[in-house]
């Protein structure tokens, strides 16, 4: 399992926007380099990375190999509600992870 | 055209510019004063991954050493955390103090063989491999625990030749460039070489993450990726001269504080 | 690079040098050009035109390490369900591939402002398109120079 960095402010006001950063482990190896022998190194990278808020999709996001590795994104999303924020990384060689985090909205 | 050649190419051309016939060269130490960390010399952006840890894929090292800390490894079945409790208690200023002399080894060793000594006297386990994933993740989790602490390595009369060898190395005029450490890291590091700035070349932040690499490496890594630049013959992994040259960094970069883990470009 | 653009290159360029009337055509390993570029565009624009303006790209003029380069993307618009960002492509001149990647919003967002870190494999120009959900298309680009390239670099 990668590991993953979420930061998400653990508190906020109804209607205040948010900003999220997250960050997860992962060589995101182009499929264009080459190793020592001449040989390819076949592309292995994350393809597609989705928040959602409480089951409503806020942020979502198709990645290609020109995403550094170690893909890290920032952007914002309006707190409606308490609950959960839930993230999902899925790409080649069947790479899946999910991380949640809760946020309490007053 | 790689990096290393364009920088081979650029090195050479400096190194030709420099007109001293002398074998060693008497560069100008930079006044303790006005020594600055690599951070200094990086972009906005590149600072901004440093300083949030959420942004900083060196984080993940850590946390992999966090978790390596407490785990029982060997014959002895012992954890780091067996013998060393907390680390942010037992390990604080740990690091700074590294390269330490070794009684049992007579000269002194680096945080990586330190690990690795624990490993194989107390915990009876495999020495863990220089520059796998393990040993960087143990090493950034024991050097994040200095962070903000000032460098303080000893230079006393165990140590003394050791440094000695590794201030040699730094100066000496080597390679096929005849080119020494000093000419662009004491002398030049207000310049540029193939547009990046030259820094002062103070390991403050070992291991870090660095772009180039897409990955956290040691000083001993970065280290020899200079010396190859240099075209200069390439001393192996964990080799003693290697080892020296860390003691004389440390010692020329005391008191400033320890960044791990660092980013740099 | 594969053999064929080898071969090719090889034979324009000789015949050039015998004086042959050959347009010499930039023979590239599958890099993307100014072409591929526009090719890509096209794709996600269709025949809508793309104004300048509401984007504003932003990416270090001078790159220090072409593998991970701060780039950040803001799209002036109030998010509303009537008048919102409904997504963000960036493209990219000299990379193997044009895309660099798309993002859908909504009025969830609550304002449209993202920040990632790309790959850059050369000097070049990148571009930010935004999608508005009236159908129309917003652009900004930053040319960028970069000395230590990302992708076309193998590792040491």
């Amino acid at each position: 399992m990668a590991r993953a960095l979420i930061n998400v402010p653990p508190k906020a006001k109804k209607g205040e926007i948010i900003t999220i950063k997250t960050l997860i482990s992962h060589e995101m190896e182009t499929g264009y380099r080459h190793d020592n022998v001449g040989k390819a190194i076949p592309r292995n990278i994350i393809t597609e990375f989705v928040c959602t808020y409480n089951g409503l999709e806020v942020f979502r996001a198709e990645l290609f190999p020109a995403i550094a590795a170690n893909p890290f994104f920032t952007f914002n999303t309006v707190a409606t509600a308490s609950g959960t924020i839930e993230f999902k990384w899925t790409g080649d060689n069947e790479f899946s992870q999910t991380e949640s985090v809760n946020i309490t909205v007053e | 055209m790689t990096p290393s050649e364009r920088c081979i190419l650029v090195v050479g051309a400096l190194a030709c510019a420099i007109a001293s016939t002398l074998l060693i060269v008497r560069a100008a130490e930079i006044p303790l004063n006005e020594r600055k960390s690599g951070y200094e010399f990086m972009g906005r952006d590149s600072r901004a991954m440093q300083d949030d840890d959420t942004a900083n894929p060196g984080t993940f090292s850590v946390l992999d050493g966090e978790a390596l800390w407490k785990r029982k490894v060997g014959t002895a079945g012992k954890s780091c955390a067996d013998c060393h409790g907390e680390a942010s208690e037992s390990m604080k200023g740990v690091a700074a103090r590294y390269p330490a002399f070794n009684a049992a080894r007579g000269r002194p060793v680096n945080l990586d063989q330190q690990i690795n000594i624990c490993r194989a006297e107390r915990q009876q386990a495999t020495p863990l491999p220089l520059e796998g994933k393990d040993l960087l993740a143990l090493n950034a989790y024991v050097a994040r625990q200095s962070r903000g602490m000032p460098i303080n390595v000893t230079i006393d009369e165990r140590t003394r030749p050791f440094f000695e060898a590794g201030r040699a190395t730094f100066y000496r005029r080597q390679g096929q460039l005849n080119f020494a450490c000093a000419q662009c890291h004491d002398d030049n590091w207000k310049e540029k070489l193939a547009g990046s700035p030259i820094t002062q070349a103070h390991p403050t932040g070992y291991p870090l993450y660095r772009l180039e690499w897409q990955s956290v490496g040691s000083l001993q890594r970065r280290l020899r990726n200079c010396i190859s630049g240099m075209r200069v013959d390439n001393y192996p992994p964990g080799a003693p001269e290697l080892v020296d040259l860390e003691l004389f960094l440390m010692w020329r970069a005391r008191g400033m504080p320890i960044e791990t883990p660092a980013v740099r470009p | 690079m594969d053999q064929k653009a080898t071969r090719r290159a090889f034979l324009i360029g000789a015949t050039s040098l015998a004086g042959g009337l050959i347009t010499v055509l930039p023979v590239t390993d599958a890099r993307a050009t100014p072409a591929t570029m526009q090719a890509a565009i096209k794709k996600v624009i269709g025949s809508a035109a793309l104004r300048k303006g509401k984007v504003t790209l932003h990416l270090p003029p001078l790159v220090e390490n072409g593998n991970s380069v701060a780039m950040d993307i803001a799209v002036d618009s109030p998010m509303t369900a009537n008048n919102h960002v409904r997504a963000i492509h960036v493209f990219n001149e000299k990379n193997p591939q044009s895309n660099v990647v798309s993002i859908r919003l909504g009025p969830p967002a609550g304002q449209a402002k993202i920040a990632t870190r790309v790959r850059l494999a050369d000097s070049q120009r990148i571009m930010a398109i935004a999608e508005m959900n009236d159908g129309t298309f917003w652009s900004d680009e930053v040319d960028v120079i970069v000395t230590i390239a990302a992708c076309l670099e193998d590792p040491v």
